[in-house]
């Protein structure tokens, strides 16, 4: 009997079933929860700015790839999509299309082809995006809509700025944070459920949650980065709000607001800009967890998520050469 | 107002303390170094090839003028005119060298090897030798896989589609040998570049017996030793069942080429070839 | 809580199709080609010459060295020539090509089915016995198991650990000696106790061969200082030091052999040719060969003689299917992907394995998206992906600074790559590279 031409190649020849694609469409099922949460509160301005940022992102990645990078196309792989959802997860629903275009172009263009695409980025590039926006659009980017139940006219909804903010501000004149608390009743379970001022992806803790655990459950993300960054902030918080309950929020306020869990879950976590062994990521979860909090507490701006993972993202590559995995068999001497 | 002011002196005080500092640093840490070593250098291609067997152009320039004498030094890829410059700057003698070039000696192009088996890994010669011998069934061939172009820093070296085998630019080729480094076959011999760029080599390295050979490549070298019998000037031998035509012997007169039954020596840049009192016979006789 | 080794490892798909299928003999080739080197270490001289007559058990090749091992013929019949066969190397090798005439042993050969369990020679007699019958490891490295055997001066061994786990997917080669030869296997590990000096013979089985575990358990108690120890599963468990880690909790130092913790491991199948070649003078000449795959008509396992081709041990198994695109000499996670189905069966084919053509080749290929998974895959704690690159940049000294020499090529890191990069084609090339470079400066 004739054979076949054999294939020769070098073991393994047997291969595991996750893929790069499988990897980024398992990210974009567990946003869904938090989509959805978002149409439910913003209408359809919530799609219109999830539509916009995803198509902008996969258009200026197929043009770059087609115009200045050679090999085959990397759109299908669904990075691009990634990257789109959490640009629009981080922007007001109500952001003009041209800023969020904007926004795409910086993400993807400057944050991510220019580095040579997929995997070459040092920077997460949907908050390379937002934090450009957040800098160059200062006040379309911190102008919240309301949240109103199912409103699906695309009326101008009045606007307001978000519970971290409030709180800051308060404090700054010398509020008590009990005191603002006491103007937001049922906060904690308004914020658990997304009942609350914010960008379109950050405000339901407990669609954010689902999401995570969803990708957990793939082994998409490891449990170290986002419990080290969550704890981190709990623990700082807790021990300055018992020094001065009056002061500082408490912690169950840190991790409710201003995208502290879509930070810690989605966009920390993010494989490329992460460190690789389990010792760097506990190292990068609490290094965010610390920036995110001097910042939210003694800085300008009233949320530091984005700001303090984009600066330990430019620590990964220290981090992966300080922190390697052990090795087995190196801790006894020949 | 103040506030200008203010800006501007600290501002410049600061720059003051920092060129003392960065004086005094530059001062302090200065090398030395011979200035015939720039002279030299500035002769060099630039390409840092590694050819000449040193780290890049700067390190030979610098290998040159510590020399006593330019002997054994030879910079490839700039060729005798860059070894003139460098050796007027020094005041030496550099001795002339014969052009040479790159050869690629497989010749068993996709039409002539058939492949016996599917490659599946990275584009990479080097690899794949580490496999098993080829993906065909000489193992002495190339595998077409192209260590050799990403070697050449001169982009003297291309895949040709059709037949699969490397093809050196004579016009790009500086003989820098970092093809021969990169091929895991050893195919690629670097050679005298001949008169008038005319070279003959036997395009074939394997080492099997004839028949073996001629299973596995329509054009491998069998052994046949007809070329040895037809070279007038003994430039030819035969080692591991496979000929060796020698560059310094050779006289160019393509009698071995018109011998060789598989076509496995090659002749390069000849005009074409008057046709000879018997093959003009033979084509009468086939138009009869 | 089931025991097994702390760091990385993978979980490919068992996929054992010929379990419990009982070892078969196969009607003996025409010819066989017999490599010289079927072993790590320096290849085999040929003592005989084309023309010779031989017989079964005939000793065909000498060993060259200490590290290397005798090589027997497989049948009777007439030396045909002594020429370059491609070989499971990938490369053509020389080989002792013999004509098959009628089955004729040695004389002194014990065929007899009765088993001899008294132990009645000494330490010194094992271990020459051992080397003068060519025994390797029959796990896949075949390694010579005389050398393992020669505990060097200075070191101890107290424990022998025997290597049962069988991790590869799809072998069931030691399964099914241990189903049908427990005795045997438990005699030659107490000759092999004998001959190291070891205190206590630990026999490490995953938990996937529930089977196993009890009928070796039971044999077992039939001797004294031998432990079934039952294991998690998980690749790879067969690893010498992943094995250790997880029978005994000790870590073998990074470069180190298990002789520094005081172990030796041996594989279950070495073991019972340790019997065959002490108790019944019988070198060896055939193993057991697992032959499978998804669209093999019979998955089987089959006792083979060392040179038979292996299209002949597929043809016993059902025929290749109409669908084959790779071969593989080996498992699927270690073994070597053949160029033809002629190549002969040597000491350390343990299975050929046919894929079909849809799963023959490699997944698709995406940038590396810096998961991480490949290190926390590696059971040796490294970083393949850096491995990898300062490989592709030919950065190979550095190599050594990053221990890619512990490096073991399981291969779990290629496995889990969600990105199907070939790491381990450019850890295997960096560490020939290096270990050329390394060589170099020793000389």
């Amino acid at each position: 009997m004739a054979i076949n031409k054999l294939t020769v190649s070098m073991s393994p020849h047997d291969y595991g079933k996750d893929s790069v694609k499988k990897i980024m469409y398992g990210v974009v099922i567990a946003m869904v929860p938090a989509l959805l949460v978002s149409i439910y509160y913003f209408g359809l301005d919530a799609i219109r700015v999830n539509l916009i940022a995803i198509a902008s992102c996969v258009f200026f990645e197929w043009l770059i790839q087609k115009l200045f990078l050679k090999g085959k196309l990397s759109v299908v792989d669904g990075s691009a999509i990634v990257t789109g959802m959490l640009l629009a997860f981080n922007v007001p629903s109500n952001l003009p299309w041209w800023i969020i275009v904007i926004g795409a172009l910086v993400a993807v263009g400057i944050g991510k082809m220019t580095f040579g695409g997929l995997g070459n980025n040092p920077f997460n590039p949907a908050l390379v995006g937002r934090v450009f926006l957040l800098i160059s659009f200062p006040v379309q980017m911190t102008s919240w809509p309301v949240v109103k139940v199912l409103n699906f006219a695309m009326t101008d909804a009045q606007t307001g700025a978000t519970p971290l903010a409030i709180v800051k501000e308060g404090i700054k004149n010398g509020q008590s944070f009990s005191s603002i608390m006491d103007t937001m009743p049922h906060f904690y379970s308004d914020a658990f459920m997304g009942h609350i001022g914010g960008s379109l992806g950050e405000i339901s803790a407990i669609a954010l949650i689902i999401g995570g655990l969803y990708m957990l459950f793939r082994k998409i993300i490891t449990w170290h980065i986002p419990v080290s960054i969550l704890g981190t902030v709990a623990i700082f918080a807790a021990i300055m709000h018992g020094v001065n309950p009056a002061k500082f929020a408490d912690p169950a306020f840190h991790l409710l607001t201003g995208g502290m869990l879509l930070g810690a879950i989605f966009m920390a976590t993010d494989m490329v800009t992460s460190p690789m062994s389990k010792k760097g990521m506990i190292i990068y979860g609490v290094s965010i967890g610390i920036i995110t909090f001097l910042i939210r507490t003694w800085g300008a701006y009233p949320e530091g998520m984005s700001f303090a993972i984009l600066i330990m993202n430019a620590f990964v590559p220290l981090i992966n050469r300080g922190f390697k995995p052990g090795r087995f068999g190196e801790k006894i001497k020949k | 107002m103040e506030i200008i002011l203010n800006t501007l002196i600290s501002l410049s005080l600061l720059g003051v303390v920092l060129a003392v500092i960065l004086y005094i640093v530059a001062q302090k840490f200065k090398v030395v170094e011979d200035p015939r070593i720039d002279a030299a250098a500035a002769f060099t291609p630039g390409a840092n090839c590694g050819g000449c067997g040193y780290p890049g152009c700067r390190g030979f320039a610098e290998a040159c003028v510590k020399a006593d004498s330019l002997d054994g030094l030879f910079c490839p890829a700039g060729g005798n005119e860059t070894m003139k410059n460098i050796a007027e700057v020094l005041g030496m003698v550099a001795e002339e060298k014969e052009p040479q070039i790159a050869v690629v000696r497989c010749n068993g192009s996709h039409d002539k090897r058939r492949k016996t088996t599917n490659f599946d890994g990275p584009s990479s010669c080097a690899v794949s030798n580490t496999l098993y011998g080829g993906d065909t069934d000489c193992p002495y061939g190339c595998l077409g896989l192209g260590d050799c172009v990403v070697a050449c820093t001169f982009d003297a070296i291309f895949i040709d589609e059709e037949s699969g085998l490397p093809m050196v630019d004579e016009e790009k080729c500086t003989s820098c040998g970092a093809c021969v480094k990169a091929c895991p076959k050893s195919i690629i011999e670097i050679r005298n570049k001949g008169k008038k760029s005319r070279r003959i080599y036997v395009s074939c390295i394997n080492k099997d017996k004839g028949a073996e050979a001629k299973r596995a490549c329509n054009s491998a070298c069998i052994a046949c030793n007809k070329c040895v019998k037809a070279c007038a000037y003994d430039a030819i031998t035969i080692e591991n069942f496979c000929a060796y035509i020698d560059f310094e012997k050779c006289k160019l007169c393509r009698k071995c080429v018109s011998e060789c039954p598989t076509g496995a020596i090659l002749e390069l840049n000849f005009p074409p070839r008057k046709e000879s009192a018997v093959q003009k016979e033979a084509k009468v006789t086939e138009t009869e | 809580m089931l025991k097994t080794f702390p760091k990385g490892g993978v979980h490919p798909k068992e996929n054992k199709f010929s379990a419990g299928k009982p070892i078969e003999k196969i009607e003996l080739p025409k010819q066989v080609s017999i490599p010289v080197s079927q072993h790590i270490g320096a290849p085999s001289e040929p003592v005989v010459a084309k023309g010779d007559t031989v017989k079964a058990g005939q000793l065909i090749a000498k060993s060259t060295g200490f590290v290397s091992a005798n090589i027997h013929s497989s049948v009777s019949g007439k030396v045909l020539k002594i020429d370059k066969v491609l070989d499971t190397s990938g490369y053509k090798q020389t080989c002792i090509i013999i004509d098959v005439e009628g089955d004729e042993w040695m004389e002194s050969i014990d065929r007899s089915a009765e088993i001899k369990n008294n132990i009645d020679i000494s330490a010194e007699e094992i271990k020459n016995k051992v080397a003068a019958c060519g025994i390797v490891g029959l796990g896949g490295a075949t390694f010579p198991t005389h050398v393992k055997m020669s505990v060097p001066p200075g070191k101890t061994c107290n424990h022998l650990v025997i290597n049962a786990v069988e991790c590869e997917p799809y072998l069931t080669a030691d399964h099914q000696i241990m189903m049908e030869r427990a005795e045997e296997i438990m005699i030659g590990c107490k000759l092999i106790q004998k001959a190291i000096g070891a205190g206590k013979v630990l026999i490490g089985i995953e938990n996937n061969k529930p089977d196993a575990i009890r009928h070796m358990s039971e044999t077992a108690k039939k001797f004294d200082n031998i432990e079934v120890h039952a294991l998690k599963v998980q690749y790879p468990q067969g690893g010498e030091k992943q094995l250790i880690k997880a029978v005994l909790n000790r870590e073998v130092p990074s470069g180190g052999l298990p002789i520094d913790v005081g172990c030796v491991v041996q594989n279950v199948g070495t073991a019972y040719a340790v019997y065959e070649a002490v108790q019944k003078n019988k070198p060896l000449f055939e193993r057991v060969v697992t032959v499978t795959g998804k669209s093999v008509k019979k998955p089987s396992n089959i006792l083979a003689r060392i040179g038979t081709p292996i299209n002949m041990l597929i043809e016993a198994a059902g025929g290749l299917p109409e669908d084959t695109g790779k071969i593989v000499n080996g498992g699927p996670m270690m073994g070597k992907a053949v160029s033809t189905d002629t190549v002969p069966v040597t000491k350390g084919t343990s299975g050929v394995l046919i894929f079909p053509q849809d799963s023959a080749t490699r997944p698709e290929n995406f940038n590396c998206i810096r998961c991480g998974r490949c290190a926390s895959a590696c059971p040796m704690g490294l970083e393949p992906y850096l491995l990898k690159n300062m490989t592709v940049v030919k950065m190979y000294e550095e190599l050594q600074a990053q221990h890619a020499l512990d490096c073991m090529e399981c291969g779990s890191c290629a496995f889990t790559c969600p990105a199907g990069i070939p790491l381990l084609d450019y850890i295997r090339l960096g560490k020939a590279n290096l270990n050329k470079i390394l060589r170099a400066k020793k000389s």
